[in-house]
């Protein structure tokens, strides 16, 4: 017999997964801004930003009543809450999208100062961990959400090196190069900062499938 | 820690109906350990065990090893008037004597050879006081218990057992017949009592068994399936049947 329970927990999870699809959205918009310079793109970034953020109130408050009114137990308790913070960081990526989306138009009309290397490379890594934590998520597949923990390394990497480069062949040699350098250090810093994001949602997915928390942990995680 | 029970082995039977099978579990001191499972699964018959209640029941025997503290509870020599004052006992239903609140208690006082007037009113208003009773009923001790109401009832029943002063003591659904406020007045004085008390509770309610234990058992079909910290049954149970259960997918 379907419990009305089991029926207001999945659309718990597909609200969770529209607003996983539209975050994911717009960061690939963002990514397809920066590719462009496109302010066109970078301005519909903002603009949808909205949705997310009500989207996120909408989540909070389907698990509270779920929390209040059903008082969930285990697997169901690990669910909700764990729908909670995911739908948190969630958000924080969508703002992220939006901060690429404001260098865009900070970079836009300028010519670049150099051809883009690490960063399409960081682009491409956090197009992966964002779709991966995500199917982690929808196909309870804790082997992936293991795998996007382990490439988080990668990430603060190519940060690290984009960051060096810039400041090292350019800001360091010529201070008026800093107008186009630091949006473009501060790019690589919120695209590490999304990795992170899809970090927490991989270690939070682990939790709610195996109630093991790798969170600080990662030691725990076969390689 | 030496535990408080050591059941090794516990089969227990109806005539040939086997009501438990093989349960092996230790039972620790000042610890509330709740047993949780669906109607029929023999919580109550393994409580009931314990204090050797179900001996009033026609054709009961149980096979293995159930000891209190070395005490073997089923051997031959043992004292079972004693061993239920060591191991008082609160029922789903309150059960208090139709005499008054003073009479409940210095009843089984009397019975128990407290003669003297002194003690009793000592241990009387030591008991209600423990039983978190006392500040309601104080004034009208010699009022008719049955006046009370269920949940000041259950209270007096628990009183009544504090003042043998066992050392554990064995709710059976103490708050299924209770209203919210004097569940709540009950399960916070399991909280309190379980400093001086060893308690197993069974119930049906899981919130409640969350709320109040450090230890729970799940019995399904006579069979204990999982036994760890509270925290961890209701968090993350090891067994598929004991999540199921829990989560309310049962069946």
């Amino acid at each position: 017999m379907e419990r009305h329970f089991d029926r207001e927990l999945e659309d718990l999870k597909k609200e969770l997964l529209r607003m996983g699809a539209l975050v994911e959205g717009e960061i690939f918009e963002s990514i397809e801004a920066l590719k462009n310079l496109s302010i066109e793109r970078a301005n519909k970034v903002i603009n949808d930003d909205k949705v997310i953020d009500e989207l996120e109130n909408k989540i909070d408050e389907m698990c509270l009543n779920l929390l209040a009114l059903r008082q969930p137990m285990a697997v169901d308790l690990r669910f909700i809450t764990m729908s909670l913070k995911i739908s948190t960081d969630l958000e924080r990526m969508a703002d992220l999208a939006v901060d690429i989306a404001q260098r865009v138009l900070e970079l836009s009309g300028k010519p670049l100062l150099k051809p883009l290397i690490d960063i399409p490379k960081l682009t491409e890594l956090a197009k992966e961990m964002v779709t991966s934590s995500l199917n982690a998520f929808v196909n309870k597949d804790a082997d992936m959400a293991g795998k996007v923990i382990l490439l988080d390394r990668y990430a603060d990497k190519l940060r690290d090196t984009v960051q060096k480069e810039l400041v090292d062949d350019f800001i360091s040699k010529d201070a008026s190069s800093a107008g186009r350098a630091v949006p473009l250090i501060l790019i690589a810093r919120h695209l590490e900062r999304i990795c992170d994001h899809a970090t927490n949602i991989a270690e939070d997915v682990i939790y709610m499938l195996q109630a093991e928390v790798v969170k600080h942990h990662s030691e725990k995680l076969k390689n | 820690m030496d535990p408080t029970f050591k059941i090794h082995g516990l089969s227990a039977f109806y005539g040939a109906k086997e009501v438990l099978k093989g349960i092996n579990i230790n039972i620790l001191p000042n610890s509330v350990t709740a047993i949780i499972g669906p109607s029929g699964c023999g919580k109550s018959t393994f409580i009931r065990s314990l204090n050797r209640i179900n001996d009033l029941i026609l054709n009961f025997h149980i096979k293995g090893e159930a000891f209190y503290h070395n005490q073997d509870i089923y051997a031959k020599d043992v004292d079972v008037f004693d061993l239920r004052r060591r191991i008082g006992m609160v029922f789903q239903k309150p059960n208090p004597f139709p005499k008054s609140i003073y009479d409940n208690i210095a009843y089984a006082l009397r019975i128990h050879d407290f003669t003297t007037r002194e003690i009793i009113d000592e241990i009387v208003e030591k008991s209600l006081k423990k039983a978190a009773l006392w500040d309601e009923v104080k004034d009208n001790l010699r009022q008719n218990a049955l006046t009370l109401s269920g949940g000041q009832q259950q209270r007096l029943c628990i009183a009544r057992t504090l003042a043998i002063e066992p050392e554990v003591i064995l709710f059976d659904e103490p708050c299924s017949a209770l209203d919210p406020i004097s569940t709540a007045k009950i399960e916070e004085l399991i909280h309190q009592l379980k400093h001086n008390y060893t308690i197993i509770i069974v119930t049906h309610n899981m919130q409640q068994a969350a709320r109040v234990s450090d230890y729970a058992g799940f019995f399904l079909l006579g069979e204990l399936i999982e036994f760890d910290k509270t925290e961890i049954i209701f968090k993350a149970p090891k067994d598929r049947k004991t999540e199921d259960y829990i989560t309310g997918r049962f069946g």
